[in-house]
């Protein structure tokens, strides 16, 4: 199996290429259309501010070839602004529109917190998750953000399987079907992340 | 539940070699960055911050290959930095795998590299680092290593570099550092509780008491020491262990 990385030009490419290539498999950077409809598994690295995703995708044309990966059933792992980028939009560039794929809206983290929510935090299961199998329910994350899909107890909410709590409860994990999501970074999550980072490539093997 | 108080190791690098200085001089050898790194990640450190000393001293370029040799070693988020003056700089840092930037001297000089970077990486990347000497009742910022003395409050500089961007402090008490007689309280309570950013409180560390002193009485965010970590005086985990058993709250990794 090969994870492909998508590839375009800024944040923790490296560091989540280094931590699936310590895992033991294969990967390769794609920044075209071509080598995202090829993909047999796609991760969307992300740090940083989602404007500068979302016109990257949209730049380099991206965006329609990814939105029918995903909808194909393409395994797709999306770290930090790769969770963000999956809903509808987000405060942090308002004149964009996100891809869509997941129903909410990204907004800055409020309350009586210190901006960016950075370290490591501990997350609230909501439901069975995938990614998290075998991870101690006190296990801690990185986190480097600050906004996030606040949680809704609703219907449509359903794909939420952990939220984090810093500034109201947000998003932590969302998964549907072959599509999964983490707001934190597992790359940096130590052994918590690598046990995510290796759930995910067991799915998609 | 909430955000664990943050334990980082620092390595303070001259060339390939880590060197922890008493009061920013007499430089003294402590050992190789990337067998450090391994340790450390192994440890429990939360995070892990690598300053070349050199670079400002001399105007030489940042070590990327340290960088990028130690950074293979992690799976904890990396800062680095000194010497880094320009957007260009912080590019090639952020390129060798750090997840950080950090600022200093020349923010001071040019507050405007501070929104540089952040537009670029976000400010989550962008560590303000502050050397902050007590003069009086207050505490002015020093550059250059710690060598020299501006007119800026140190308060009042944290506060101006959060609004241009800076998503975090890194706050080193001149007058503690090196002296392993605890974390300055006074100097990081008056900036965590202004800021609205996390603070990480460096400089005089030794017993386990000076870390939940720094996150009790201090509000630090995280702490940050080097020597008592790499002479092997205080393991990051007995050092953790501690800290649960007075109530504060850190990630024990499994």
């Amino acid at each position: 199996m090969k994870i492909s990385l998508l590839d375009y030009g800024v944040g923790n490419l490296p560091s989540v290429e280094r931590a699936l290539q310590r895992l033991g498999v294969e990967t390769e950077r794609i920044s075209t259309s071509a080598g995202v409809a090829q993909a047999s598994a796609l991760v969307l690295p992300g740090v940083g501010h989602y404007g500068a995703l979302i016109r990257a995708l949209d730049r380099d044309g991206l965006r329609p070839s990814l939105i029918a990966a995903i909808e194909r059933g393409v395994p797709f792992l999306g770290i930090c602004l790769g969770l963000q980028a999956l809903f509808q939009n987000s405060e942090e560039a308002p004149d964009l529109q996100g891809l869509e794929i997941l129903p909410g809206s990204v907004r800055v983290l409020s309350g009586a917190v210190k901006l960016p929510h950075m370290g490591w935090d501990q997350l609230q299961a909501k439901a069975g998750s995938r990614l998290l199998e075998g991870i101690d329910a006190g296990a801690y994350f990185y986190f480097a953000h600050s906004y996030a899909v606040p949680y809704r107890d609703d219907e449509a909410a359903v794909e939420t399987r952990a939220t984090c709590s810093y500034g109201g409860e947000f998003v932590a994990v969302a998964e549907r079907e072959t599509i999964f999501a983490v707001q934190f970074h597992p790359e940096k999550s130590g052994d918590a992340g690598q046990r995510v980072l290796e759930n995910f490539l067991r799915i998609a093997a | 539940m909430s955000l664990a108080h943050r334990i980082i190791p620092c390595l303070d690098t001259d060339g390939e070699r880590v060197v922890k200085g008493v009061n920013f001089v007499a430089l003294r050898d402590a050992g190789d960055p990337v067998a450090l790194a391994r340790r450390y990640n192994a440890e429990g450190a939360d995070e892990l911050v690598v300053l070349d000393i050199a670079a400002s001293r001399d105007r030489r370029p940042t070590f990327l290959e340290t960088i990028r040799k130690v950074a293979a070693e992690l799976a904890i988020p990396l800062t680095a930095g000194g010497g880094i003056r320009t957007l260009e700089d912080a590019r090639a840092v952020v390129r060798a795998g750090a997840d950080k930037v950090t600022v200093n001297t020349a923010a001071v000089l040019r507050p405007g590299l501070i929104s540089e970077l952040s537009e670029e990486f976000g400010s989550q990347a962008v560590v303000l680092a502050i050397d902050a000497k007590r003069d009086g009742d207050s505490w002015r910022v020093m550059t250059t290593g710690g060598r020299v003395s501006t007119e800026l409050d140190a308060v009042s500089w944290a506060t101006k570099g959060a609004e241009l961007g800076a998503g975090e402090i890194l706050l080193t008490s001149v007058d503690r550092d090196g002296t392993q007689s605890g974390f300055d309280v006074a100097l990081t309570a008056a900036i965590s509780k202004t800021v609205m950013v996390p603070v990480i409180a460096s400089g005089g560390a030794r017993w386990p008491q000076h870390f939940s002193e720094i996150f009790r009485d201090g509000a630090a965010d995280a702490a940050l020491a080097a020597s008592i970590f790499h002479d092997g005086i205080q393991s990051i985990r007995a050092l953790k262990e501690f800290l649960v058993g007075e109530k504060i709250q850190v990630r024990l990794p499994c």
